[in-house]
């Protein structure tokens, strides 16, 4: 018998018989995943509403001052979707059991990412410094920050999250059995990716192009 | 927490573990059995008080130019009654029976995620707590303290800066925004746990129809919720950052919200009563004594009526001037909604039907919820007509359809289901004589508050107005809805009576009270820590008729 816990009576015996049909992690992360979803979605509906559809014009920066930012809006999106590789390749490292290639490929999972952010970080310093935009000059500012902005929290979260693997892996080897873990953390990284594909349809295509 | 059942805990009973020990072993708690009582217990508090909001607003329209209410207090009555009735009563008591019964019913230990489930039960209390410290702690109108007073849609422009200057809204925004996380946490807890953790033969299209219903409440939790959690993101972006959303003055849309809350609200009034389908469909067998009559139908009806749910939401808005061509969209889909609803109520018809019915207080609940609900359905199909809602809309008919679904549906069928697990949570029986009691006030009462509604609401009655002119033919019927609520009043005093009274000198349940047939029946009462050891293994819809007439299995049927 094993020593009960303050918040957990012991397990007194248990037979080992639970059931395994589904992985529990693997099934929460596509919970949480259509919930985002629609947590976006409504952002991304906001977003055309008001600016593709309506187009309104209440003062403030035109939709195309986002078409300048675009070079570097262009590479930091093929950096954010090939990170989506690299986490598999990581993800399939981790349960080979190769290590260092676990490392590596995680380490640029996480360059990639970071250097995604860091162009959004450029992109909101010219928009918000240069140009004067926030939330609160117009529709588009409204909308706009929003939108990228909680894609880019999200990206946080994900950093943070692979970084921290990185930091146990450091510490030590990741026991094998934490690579169904790893690959759950996984799909809320290509989550993050995916979502981007629209965020970027919606805001760099549709308005900048109609 | 004294209130609660002491011996439904794990351990094996220390010796006389004093209060603060007893209280700090719930409040770490991470079992299932626990929270879920704690998130009724919780749901019945927040009734009560969002029950006496009622009271003010009945006492306030019993006679017409009433003085007693000011019209600003008046707001504040109705905002706070329907926000706690939807998010602090309706949803933690359901998602309350749906973690307390989900994993003794499809035969497992615990939820799938046990830590975020306790977070969830958390954070929705904290979010509700936050919302009721608005009363003293906010800047209302004219900087008193004062809670929300824009209604529990909070429609823009009344939200906006200009016209709510004090913080009063934001604490119903926050309020909300945080027990919806929690709400999110538990919806995908349900449904991870039921598609995992089902014992061996506990295929899908054997679950019980309760537990089907908390799958499909799940999944529309994870779908409604975050559309509510960004509407009133936008609405904080347009309160503290100048945002323009909602706002009119800054080219906001006040429809984006309409339409937004509504794609969260109407898929919230099915997250409302899906899980009072999933009670009445195991209390209404047990008490025929029959099988439920049609199964797959019954879980195809739950499915169909999810997916349709998120399509009906703009009968909300049928006032506000939508093209045509949407209208009848959304009034051709809300009257096919009809269709799913219908053949789960002939399905439980079907089952009472030639069935040996037992009138104990649970089935009297049933029958109750079923005649009151199709009452509450038929209004419905009224207001789903275009040209009839333009004439009642955001009157007292609609007040007195909504409390016929809600009330007479979703709160019926939770005492329904309180007087059918009670037994199996505290191990004691509920006392039939004041259930009896309860149930018959209960019902007079409801009918004589609700029933005139739709009566002063098509003279004309506006919802929402803290006084009326006497000389509109409106006193009557305003009367006796208010009679009707003192008449409610005892009713619950009775129902809480009995609980007290019940927890301490109520009979001893025994495992199996009412010879059912869902596997939580098969644990002790209350079930120990971990439920089951060895897990259960089903070959039926019934597991145990199957072990109590092995001559009969179900099995040999299905």
């Amino acid at each position: 018998m094993t020593e009960a816990t303050a918040y957990r009576p012991a397990r007194p015996n248990l037979v080992s018989d639970e059931p395994q049909n589904l992985s529990r992690g693997k099934v929460g992360i596509s919970c949480l995943i259509i919930t985002e979803s629609f947590f976006f979605v409504c952002f991304i509906v906001a977003y055309l509403y008001y600016i593709v559809i309506l187009q309104v014009e209440d003062g403030g920066p035109d939709p195309a001052v986002l078409f300048r930012a675009d070079i570097m809006v262009y590479i930091a999106s093929v950096t954010l979707l090939s990170s989506s590789v690299t986490v598999v390749l990581a993800s399939r490292a981790l349960a080979r059991g190769a290590h260092d290639k676990f490392r590596s490929w995680l380490a640029i999972t996480i360059l990639l990412g970071g250097f995604f952010l860091f162009a959004t970080i450029l992109e909101w310093m010219h928009l918000i410094g240069d140009l004067g935009m926030w939330m609160n000059t117009s529709s588009l500012g409204s909308c706009f920050f929003s939108l990228v902005g909680f894609h880019a929290l999200h990206v946080v979260v994900g950093l943070s999250a692979l970084s921290l693997c990185l930091l146990i892996s450091f510490r030590g080897r990741l026991p094998e059995q934490q690579a169904e873990r790893f690959e759950v953390l996984s799909w809320y990284w290509h989550f993050v990716d995916v979502i981007w594909l629209f965020v970027f349809t919606t805001v760099y295509i549709l308005r900048v192009y109609t | 927490m004294t209130v609660l059942p002491r011996n439904s805990t794990a351990k094996p009973a220390p010796s006389s573990p004093g209060v603060l020990e007893r209280v700090h072993e719930w409040v770490v708690t991470i079992d299932h059995k626990r929270l879920g009582i704690m998130y009724i217990s919780a749901g019945i508090l927040f009734f009560l008080v969002g029950g006496i909001e009622a009271g003010v607003i009945r006492y306030q329209l019993a006679y017409a130019a009433n003085p007693t209410i000011d019209p600003v207090t008046f707001n504040q009555m109705f905002t706070m009654h329907g926000t706690t009735m939807v998010f602090l009563v309706g949803m933690p008591v359901l998602l309350g029976f749906g973690n307390y019964l989900t994993p003794l019913m499809i035969g497992t230990r615990d939820m799938a995620f046990p830590r975020l489930n306790a977070w969830g039960f958390w954070v929705f209390l904290f979010g509700g707590l936050l919302l009721y410290y608005s009363f003293i702690g906010s800047s209302g109108l004219y900087g008193a303290p004062g809670a929300p007073d824009v209604g529990w849609f909070a429609y823009s422009p009344l939200t906006t800066r200009a016209f709510n200057r004090g913080n009063n809204v934001d604490y119903w925004t926050l309020g909300i925004l945080v027990s919806g996380f929690g709400s999110m946490a538990t919806g995908i807890n349900l449904v991870v746990t039921i598609l995992c953790l089902r014992c061996k033969g506990m295929k899908l299209m054997r679950m019980p129809i309760m537990v089907w219903s908390m799958l499909v409440t799940g999944f529309l939790v994870m779908i409604a919720l975050p559309v509510l959690t960004a509407a009133q993101v936008m609405l904080l972006f347009d309160r503290f950052f100048g945002a323009h959303f909602f706002d009119p003055q800054l080219e906001g849309s006040v429809l984006l919200w309409q339409h937004l809350f509504w794609f969260f609200g109407h898929p919230e009034v099915y997250i409302l009563i899906i899980p009072a389908f999933g009670f009445i469909s195991e209390i209404v067998p047990v008490f025929s004594r029959k099988v439920i009559f049609g199964y797959t139908m019954m879980v195809v009806a739950l499915v169909w009526i999810a997916f349709q749910s998120m399509g009906v939401w703009a009968h909300h808005m049928f006032a506000v001037g939508l093209p045509p061509s949407l209208n009848a969209f959304f009034a051709a889909s809300t009257f096919l909604i009809a269709v799913p609803t219908g053949i789960k109520i002939f399905n439980w018809i079907g089952t009472i039907w030639g069935g040996r019915i037992i009138y104990k207080t649970p089935m009297l609940f049933a029958l109750g919820f079923i005649s009151m609900f199709v009452i509450g359905g038929l209004t419905g199909i009224m207001l789903a007509t275009v040209p009839f809602t333009w004439d009642v809309s955001d009157s007292y008919f609609v007040v007195g359809h909504f409390h016929y679904v809600l009330f007479g549906g979703t709160l019926f069928s939770i005492f329904g289901a309180v007087y059918y697990w009670f037994p199996k949570m505290s191990g004691k029986m509920l006392s039939e004589r004041l259930g009896k009691l309860h149930f018959w006030v209960l019902f007079i009462g409801f009918n004589l508050t609700f029933a005139p509604m739709h009566v002063s609401g098509m003279l004309g009655m506006p919802r929402r107005i803290y006084t009326y002119a006497p000389d509109r033919g409106l006193d009557i019927w305003n009367l006796l809805s208010s009679i009707g609520y003192g008449v409610q009043f005892i009713a619950i005093l009775i129902f809480v009576w009995n609980i007290l009274y019940s927890l301490r000198k109520g009979e001893d349940a025994g495992d199996d009270p009412w010879d059912a047939w869902t596997l939580e029946w098969a644990t002790t009462s209350p079930p120990k820590a971990w439920n089951f050891n060895p897990l259960p293994v089903v070959k039926s819809r019934r597991p145990l008729w199957d072990a109590k007439h092995p001559e009969d299995p179900d099995h040999e049927y299905e």
